[in-house]
């Protein structure tokens, strides 16, 4: 590294008017909506699967995620897909638009309370040009461990 | 030296030549007076060591050598076959295995062997002199008649070739001092051997012989049904020979020498020539080839899209009701299932390739833990989809080692109970349907009820008022949760804690299941049910309100059409009478959770689907149709969901659910 801060490239999308950011390098693509069929048996804020050029992906709504009240989609809306642990699942976002570098020391650990969502899905924030980015904790976002309804076998 | 090429034959060869060796030498044990056996045993090793040395594994040759001493003093009668010996022999071909492992990795197939091959030197030098004396047996290269040294491919072409009543040839042809066309004579020579049969081989290399680099002789090795007279008599004709020698070549004489490294670089050197010709003659009884997996792989991608698009144009013609648009469709559609089951059929492997392991570790196992065990093997030939034949081994292991352990008994205990000694494993594989059924059974203790149970309740799989209710198949099930082990003390086997459970994990995800039956003192069955392909399915397409799901085929009875007066009640439950069984009704639409859109209407569609014995009938609101669909995982995040197994794109782009009909089924 020739700079002398480091320097880390996000992805940027907006969330009831609040900028959050996840690693570009996690992101596979960032699509407009489309159908989504819905998987039976599974909390609200997952959305279902859809067909990503043949590649069946889960959907999730960051909107529901965090517990922030459901808009309809709109021209903005996109579904950004991220892999982590060679997991691929899109997340519904009301916009995304940006690409940034933020400077690595300039990254802070979470205050308390940041904007609606709860602490545990946010690594940290960090501030520049008077803008909050909120840097997402993907692992806890998608923790797999919630994602089924509780089932009982029938007949 | 340029073996590359031929590391991936060898490395499978030498794969193929171990299993036939542990295979024969378990043989050999159950009937240790049988020669014949041995020679078998000699003949693989043989091979392997000559494959080994070509390729320049030093080691690998040299313990297969120590090791075909031993074979040789028992097959002259010098030594007799024992459990000793066998065990030995035993340890010897783990450890060539461990080095073709090696190899196969990529690494240089060294190992230390020192105790093995002391073992084997001890029993050679037991047998007194004759072993040894098979050592120095190697044939010396005589500079004055000079012998055409053959590797193990042409050695095994030859063999191939006489047992087809050709003869083998090998012919000397001088050509004159004065000679100013060598290499056009011996284009000349070489013509008119090829239309006499196969040249087998020749010295110097047909390159060398082609730029000239020889002097006024060279040999050639020939397969040919004609006479030595006739050969002769043809080359003869041609100019500027000065004269011709053809004798018999015999095949048994030659042992090839392995520890000279000049002839070791002319065998590789010549390779290319002799395997061409060897392939030539091999095609005539076997027209295989090998292929990469990848490119079986890659194919069978590159026609799931296929298929994809092939349930679009079906859609789009049946929209634009075309007639010739609709009548190419169709063929279109026809010819890419017989493609379909034509590469499916590629794919399959008998699970042989799985089973053939099994009788070696058995014995192993039955010799750690002081049991005897008779391991039976039914339908072997049975066949599978390759990737399942990957996935299966595993768990097939764990399950054979837990039969071992902790199904059948000590010989005393077995006795005591009035049992042979000798415990019974069976391992079965068959078709039935779209599935392939693997039983492994054994006529040990069986499972003890309680001990499960208390087991269970005391890991906190279930609570005692729970377990009181289960019935007995429903106990057996609990063994396959995590956390279980029943044997009393933790044996190096099995029993580490983590154990059936993931057995069990690992058969679900290949899309199979396993049950497992037993009666106590008389033994367990664990019965695996396998789809035979993973990729491609028939399901049935249908509608659930507005949503749309698959059906598998393979779980339905029949579709039919019910009024709503003839639903009855029992027990609470909605039923019908279908075919004189009552079925209860089970409405997917609230199963699913589906949003209710439509009117309930006077009629209901029911796809009647079952698990074993169990019927049910799923209750949709219309039929769409059957259709051959791609199965895609939901992913790993929705892993897992309920009654889903996976889920597939439809011909307009969007995704289907696939249900699984057996877990609406208890």
């Amino acid at each position: 590294m020739t700079e002398e801060n480091k320097k880390l490239k996000v992805i940027v999308f907006q969330i009831n008017d609040e900028e959050y950011t996840v690693p570009v390098d996690l992101v596979g693509s960032i699509e407009r909506m489309m159908p989504i069929t819905r998987v039976p048996g599974t909390k609200s804020f997952v959305k279902g699967v859809l067909n990503l050029r043949g590649v069946v992906t889960p959907v999730i709504d960051l909107r529901e995620r965090f517990g922030i009240e459901e808009v309809n989609d709109t021209d903005a809306t996109r579904i950004i897909t991220v892999k982590i642990h060679d997991m691929n699942v899109g997340l519904i976002v009301d916009a995304a638009n940006d690409v940034l570098d933020l400077d690595e020391e300039s990254i802070e650990p979470p205050p308390e309370v940041v904007g609606t969502v709860e602490v545990a899905y946010i690594q940290g924030v960090s501030k520049m040009d008077q803008r909050l980015f909120i840097l997402l904790n993907l692992e806890k976002v998608l923790a797999k461990d919630d994602v089924h309804e509780l089932n009982e076998l029938y007949v | 030296m340029e073996t590359n090429q031929y590391l991936e034959v060898f490395i499978d060869e030498s794969k193929e030549h171990l299993q036939s060796i542990n295979d024969q030498l378990l043989h050999l044990e159950k009937n240790p007076q049988d020669l014949s056996i041995v020679n078998e045993i000699f003949r693989s090793a043989h091979t392997l060591k000559g494959m080994s040395a070509t390729m320049g594994y030093q080691d690998l040759s040299n313990l297969t050598h120590k090791m075909e001493n031993v074979l040789d003093a028992v097959r002259n009668e010098k030594v007799t076959v024992d459990e000793g010996i066998l065990d030995v022999v035993f340890d010897s071909v783990d450890d060539l295995e461990a080095m073709v492992i090696d190899i196969s990795k990529g690494g240089s197939g060294e190992r230390n062997v020192e105790r093995v091959v002391e073992l084997l030197k001890n029993i050679e030098n037991g047998s007194g002199g004759s072993a040894v004396a098979s050592v120095a047996v190697a044939p010396q290269q005589d500079e004055t008649i000079p012998t055409l040294s053959i590797d193990e491919y042409t050695k095994a072409a030859l063999e191939q070739s006489s047992e087809l009543g050709k003869n083998n040839y090998q012919i000397e042809v001088a050509l004159r001092e004065d000679c100013l066309l060598k290499a056009a004579r011996v284009y000349m020579v070489f013509e008119i051997l090829e239309q006499a049969g196969d040249v087998i081989k020749s010295s110097p290399s047909v390159e060398a012989l082609e730029n000239e680099e020889f002097e006024t002789t060279f040999h050639v090795l020939l397969v040919t049904e004609d006479a030595a007279e006739d050969i002769e008599s043809k080359i003869k004709k041609v100019s500027e020979i000065e004269n011709v020698y053809v004798t018999v070549y015999q095949i048994s004489e030659e042992t090839k020498d392995e520890s000279k490294p000049s002839q070791k670089e002319m065998a590789a050197q010549e390779k290319p020539t002799a395997q061409k010709e060897e392939k030539d003659g091999k095609q005539v009884g076997n027209k295989t080839i090998r292929i990469n997996i990848d490119r079986l792989d890659a194919l069978m991608n590159l026609f799931e899209e296929l298929v994809i698009d092939r349930g679009r144009l079906e859609q789009i013609s049946d929209d634009l009701k075309h007639i010739e648009l609709r009548e190419t469709v169709e063929r279109m559609t026809r010819i890419s299932g017989d493609l379909q089951s034509i590469i499916l059929n590629m794919r399959m492997v008998p699970v042989e390739q799985v089973f053939n392991r099994f009788p070696r570790m058995v014995r192993q196992l039955s010799k750690d833990l002081n049991k005897k065990i008779d391991l039976s093997v039914v339908g072997a030939e049975t066949e599978l989809d390759r990737t399942v034949i990957d996935e299966i081994g595993d768990p097939l292991v764990h399950l054979i080692r837990n039969a071992i352990d902790h199904g059948i008994e000590g010989p005393g205990e077995r006795e005591a109970k009035g049992k042979s000694a000798t415990g019974k494993l069976e391992l079965k594989a068959y078709h039935s349907g779209n599935h392939v059924f693997i039983e492994i059974s054994d006529d040990g203790g069986g499972i003890a009820r309680d001990k499960v149970v208390r087991k269970a309740v005391s890991n906190h799989v279930v609570t005692e008022e729970q377990a009181a209710t289960m019935t007995d198949s429903q106990v057996y099930d609990l063994i396959m949760e995590s956390g279980f082990s029943t044997a009393d003390t933790i044996s190096d086997v099995s029993g580490r804690g983590v154990g059936l459970d993931v057995v069990k994990s690992t058969i679900e995800s290949l899309g199979g299941n396993i049950s497992v039956d037993s009666v106590p003192d008389e033994g367990s069955v664990f019965s695996i049910q396998l789809p035979l392909t993973l990729s491609i399915i028939s399901v049935m397409l249908v509608e659930v309100q507005k949503e749309k799901y698959a059906v598998p085929l393979s779980s339905i009875i029949e579709t039919a059409i019910v009024k709503k007066e003839e639903i009855m009640h029992a027990h609470n439950k909605k039923v019908i009478d279908f075919r004189g069984k009552v079925v209860p009704l089970l409405f997917l639409k609230d199963v699913l959770d589906v949003p209710e859109e439509l009117e309930e209407e006077d009629y209901y569609s029911v796809v009647i689907v079952r698990k074993g014995e169990k019927m049910a009938a799923l209750v949709v609101n219309s039929f769409i149709g059957q259709q051959e669909v791609v199965l895609k995982s939901l992913g790993d995040y929705l892993s897992g969901a309920f009654a889903i197994s996976g889920a597939t794109i439809l011909g307009d782009g969007q995704v289907a659910l696939i249900l699984d009909s057996n877990a609406l089924i208890k």
